[in-house]
């Protein structure tokens, strides 16, 4: 019995961490570069919409099975868009980071909304990515139904995670970026064009967003509603300084929080006498707590998170 | 990037830059040849560092041309300076902490960028190469946050020498080293003039005489004086470079033996790394006198003026204040009571940088019945005290509204030295006062202590520079390692006798 549920938790929580995983990864380069993106919300709920749109076109003609990756590939495209538009107000215009991400955040949840209802209207299903169980690896007991029994996006997502550290710590554009984020006069100095590094990082960023919006509506929902993306847009900012804005540090931060999500569901499913409000709270209780009781380590992050760079200004 | 062509004669004509309110560089022309060291000199704010800024591709110029071997080129960006082999080591230093060396010196090598690799262990190579042929010993592997700041200045040389440079920028290379580090580093540029040219900015003419072949002094953003270096003294330069003699001042007063006002007894404060930086320290400051505190830096100095202001907490003993116990009481008891403070990072700790001048003038009193009604600030009080100090201190800045960090270093330090002052403390706490502070600004602060001393202030004056703790201090006192080794009279004290001190050796 506790065996059953202890493995329904875990088998349950690895895929709710996948969405959180990718926008969080693609928020920590944005971090990394010096720009921290509070719009991360609303492109997922652009990707969530953008994505779940051509699965739902596609639903029942010939072309069903290409829908969901043309979902995914629609969702990253919107991401790029958004996370480039961020770019020229933070970044060109120097606007106020905190401010113009909370105003994309607005766009993004109000304009899917607003399309939702205009070309699809109530809740419809898509058919979603069936799971593909890896060759061997799924049979191994206990663990393999945990780690190996998923949808293909859940490894995509997983193998971000090394990738990202590679992107970050050993290419000449991962120096550049953790250069620009720390010491953008340095890197100035140096040749690098800072603000063009910063409008990539977000760029990827958001693609990794609009990816992880489209994760939620094509994958874990199967369905698109107003407020399915719910705020994870905001815990992934969260998971990035969770993280120490390390690869590693966001995929611990994304896994904690999603499996104390599915902890949750698993309360409530039990029929355990726990009041639901609390039970729902659990997860967002807990990275407000870790985020307030970790070690604060210095040196490590970007210092010049929030501040624009200008060339010209000595202060 | 391929090697760049031998820079045989740099031309500079007419440059000529503006920032809002000020005109940085005012027509300068200058010419360097090849091998050869050029002094660049002048006060604070006289443009020397946007002038080789411009140079390095940094910032654009408003007008002007510059020339290599009669070729004329444009820098757009630094990129471009590097391609034709100018590199500059900048007054702040640019390095990322939180990379090693070999990261820092990969970002400029852009020919060891490979698609999705990069290649760290060609850096790594280029790097331990560089620093055997010019002798300049350096861990590839340490992260640059671990480093002292000789060693990361040793890294902006490597740096900038791995890029290939030609021609050497140094824009006050020695203001933050130690006499020792400051030798050695004129030592090394001497031999460097066989293969490259240099311009060599600094305050302090000594170095100047020692290692130029020419001097170039800018005023006002021009260049109104350009010869050989031999055919002057340090005097007669410092003469030209402020329009008048400089004479700094001395200490010519009796030791009056006031009553001690400032106290450490058996100090034990940590330091940032966790051991004790302070080991059981010993010290008092009477009223009325100037106390040196000489040492090599490092042995305690930062910590020892942070327990004395409140800002570092004591482990164990304590810290007395115009006879009363103030051990671990808060920054605000510590200025309350009337203690002074002129601290080391004059960027971070001495200034607000994006308040405007009269507000940094004011961040230690704004509250009190002079500057406010309650909660509401007196903001004409607010200016007229900004004007009257930037009159009586003369500070130079294009209003008393502009940000505190657009003023240059020197002037900088005349509004943390006018704000502290002002105040009338009963003792001052300054830490390297004149540290990248020009002749004529240091003639002023030293006689703006020495005002303050007759005045019945205790001054606690750190410094490295046993020059200036010998002219102003009626006793010096020998750190190290976190201990007083010895406590002289001037009369006492001697270069040698402190040199050896600061050694460690005592007797
Ligand atoms: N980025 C900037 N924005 C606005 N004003 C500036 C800027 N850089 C320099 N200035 C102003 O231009 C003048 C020249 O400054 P600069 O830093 O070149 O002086 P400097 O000769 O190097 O002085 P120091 O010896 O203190 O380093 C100063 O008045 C300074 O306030
Ligand atoms: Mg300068």
């Amino acid at each position: 019995m506790t065996h059953d549920l202890v493995y329904n938790i875990l088998s349950l929580g690895v895929p709710f961490s996948v969405a959180l995983l990718l926008a969080s990864l693609g928020e920590m380069f944005n971090q990394r570069a010096g720009v921290f993106n509070l719009g991360c919300e609303g492109i997922m709920c652009m990707g969530a919409f953008l994505g779940f749109l051509p699965a739902f076109f596609l639903k029942t003609g010939p072309l069903a099975p290409y829908g969901i990756v043309l979902g995914f590939a629609v969702a990253a495209a919107a991401g790029v868009a958004m996370g480039l538009l961020f770019a020229l107000v933070t970044v060109t215009f120097r606007a106020e980071q905190g401010i113009a991400g909370i105003g994309l955040q607005m766009m993004g949840w109000g304009v899917a909304g607003t399309l939702f209802r205009h070309f699809v209207g109530g809740v419809t299903g898509v058919e979603g990515l069936a799971s593909w169980p890896l060759p061997g690896l799924s049979r191994i007991p206990f663990l393999g139904g945990i780690l190996f029994n998923h949808n293909p996006m859940v490894y995509i997502a997983f193998l971000m995670v090394p990738a990202s550290w590679y992107l970050l710590f050993k290419t000449p554009w991962g120096l550049k970026v953790r250069a620009a984020g720390t010491e953008p006069r340095a890197a100035d100095s140096m040749g690098i064009n800072v603000n063009r590094v910063r409008y990539q990082a977000l760029m990827l960023g958001g693609a990794m967003a609009g990816l992880g919006g489209a994760y939620l509506s094509l994958c874990q929902a199967k369905m698109f509603a107003d407020d399915l993306v719910a705020g994870r847009g905001f815990i992934a900012v969260a998971l990035v300084y969770f993280g120490r804005w390390s690869p590693l540090g966001v995929l611990g931060g994304a896994l904690l929080f999603s499996l104390a999500q599915s902890l949750q569901l698993a309360i409530q499913v039990a029929g355990i006498k726990f009041p639901y409000e609390f039970a729902v709270m659990l997860p967002y209780v807990l990275v407000i707590l870790v985020l307030s009781l970790a070690r604060k380590a210095r040196m490590r992050g970007p210092t010049h998170l929030g501040v624009p760079f200008n060339r010209e200004m000595r202060y | 990037m391929a090697k760049a062509q031998p820079i045989h004669e740099l031309q500079l004509t007419g440059i000529t830059k503006r920032f809002p309110g000020i005109l940085a560089c005012n027509n300068v022309s200058m010419r360097v040849a090849r091998g050869e060291v050029l002094a660049l000199v002048g006060e604070n704010g006289a443009g020397k560092s946007t002038l080789m800024n411009i140079l390095a591709g940094l910032y654009q110029p408003d007008a002007g041309t510059i020339a290599i071997n009669g070729e004329e080129v444009r820098f757009h960006t630094p990129n471009d300076a590097y391609a034709r082999g100018i590199g500059m080591v900048h007054q702040n230093f640019m390095l990322v902490p939180n990379m090693t060396v070999t990261e820092n010196v990969a970002l400029g090598l852009k020919q060891h960028h490979r698609f999705m690799n990069l290649d760290l262990k060609a850096t790594r190579a280029r790097i331990v190469e560089v620093s055997e042929h010019h002798e300049l010993p350096v861990n590839p592997d340490a992260y640059v946050w671990q480093l002292s700041v000789g060693e990361q200045q040793r890294v902006e040389l490597i740096k900038t020498l791995c890029f290939g440079a030609q021609l050497l920028i140094l824009d006050e290379p020695t203001s933050a080293l130690t006499p020792q580090e400051t030798d050695d580093l004129i030592d090394r540029l001497k031999r460097m003039t066989a293969e490259l040219s240099i311009i060599f900015i600094s305050h302090k003419l000594q170095e100047v005489k020692e290692l130029s072949h020419r001097v170039a002094i800018l005023r006002h953003g021009a260049v109104v004086f350009n010869g050989r270096t031999e055919d002057h003294t340090p005097a007669e330069l410092a003469a030209l470079m402020t329009g008048r003699e400089v004479h700094l001042p001395r200490n010519e007063g009796l030791l009056v033996e006031g009553p001690a006002i400032l106290e450490a007894r058996d100090l034990k404060v940590r330091g940032d790394r966790g051991h004790f930086a302070l080991d059981g320290l010993n010290l008092e400051v009477h009223a009325g006198e100037i106390l040196g505190l000489a040492g090599v830096s490092g042995n305690g100095q930062r910590e020892l003026a942070e327990a004395l202001t409140g800002l570092r907490p004591v482990e164990s003993g304590t810290v007395r204040f115009l006879h009363k116990d103030m051990t671990n009481k808060s920054p605000a008891a510590m200025i309350a009571a009337g203690l002074g403070y002129i601290p080391e990072d004059r960027h971070h700790e001495g200034i607000v940088p994006r308040f405007t001048v009269k507000e940094n003038l004011v961040l230690k009193d704004f509250p009190t019945p002079r500057f406010s009604w309650s909660v509401v600030l007196k903001l004409g009080e607010i200016a007229r005290n900004a004007e009257s100090l930037k009159a009586s201190f003369d500070i130079r800045c294009s209003s008393t509204s502009a940000a505190g960090g657009s003023l240059s270093g020197g002037n900088i330090q005349k509004v943390i030295l006018a704000r502290e002052l002002a105040r009338e403390p009963k003792a001052l706490i300054s830490v390297y006062p004149t540290r990248g502070v020009d002749m004529g600004a240091q003639e002023f602060i030293h006689s703006q202590l020495l005002a303050r001393r007759r005045a019945g202030g205790g001054i606690l004056l750190i410094s490295e520079e046993l020059e200036e703790i010998m002219n102003l201090s009626d006793r010096i006192a020998v750190i190290y390692k976190g201990r007083i080794l010895k406590v002289l009279t001037s009369l006492e004290a001697t270069r040698e006798k402190l040199g050896l001190l600061m050694a460690g050796v005592a007797e």
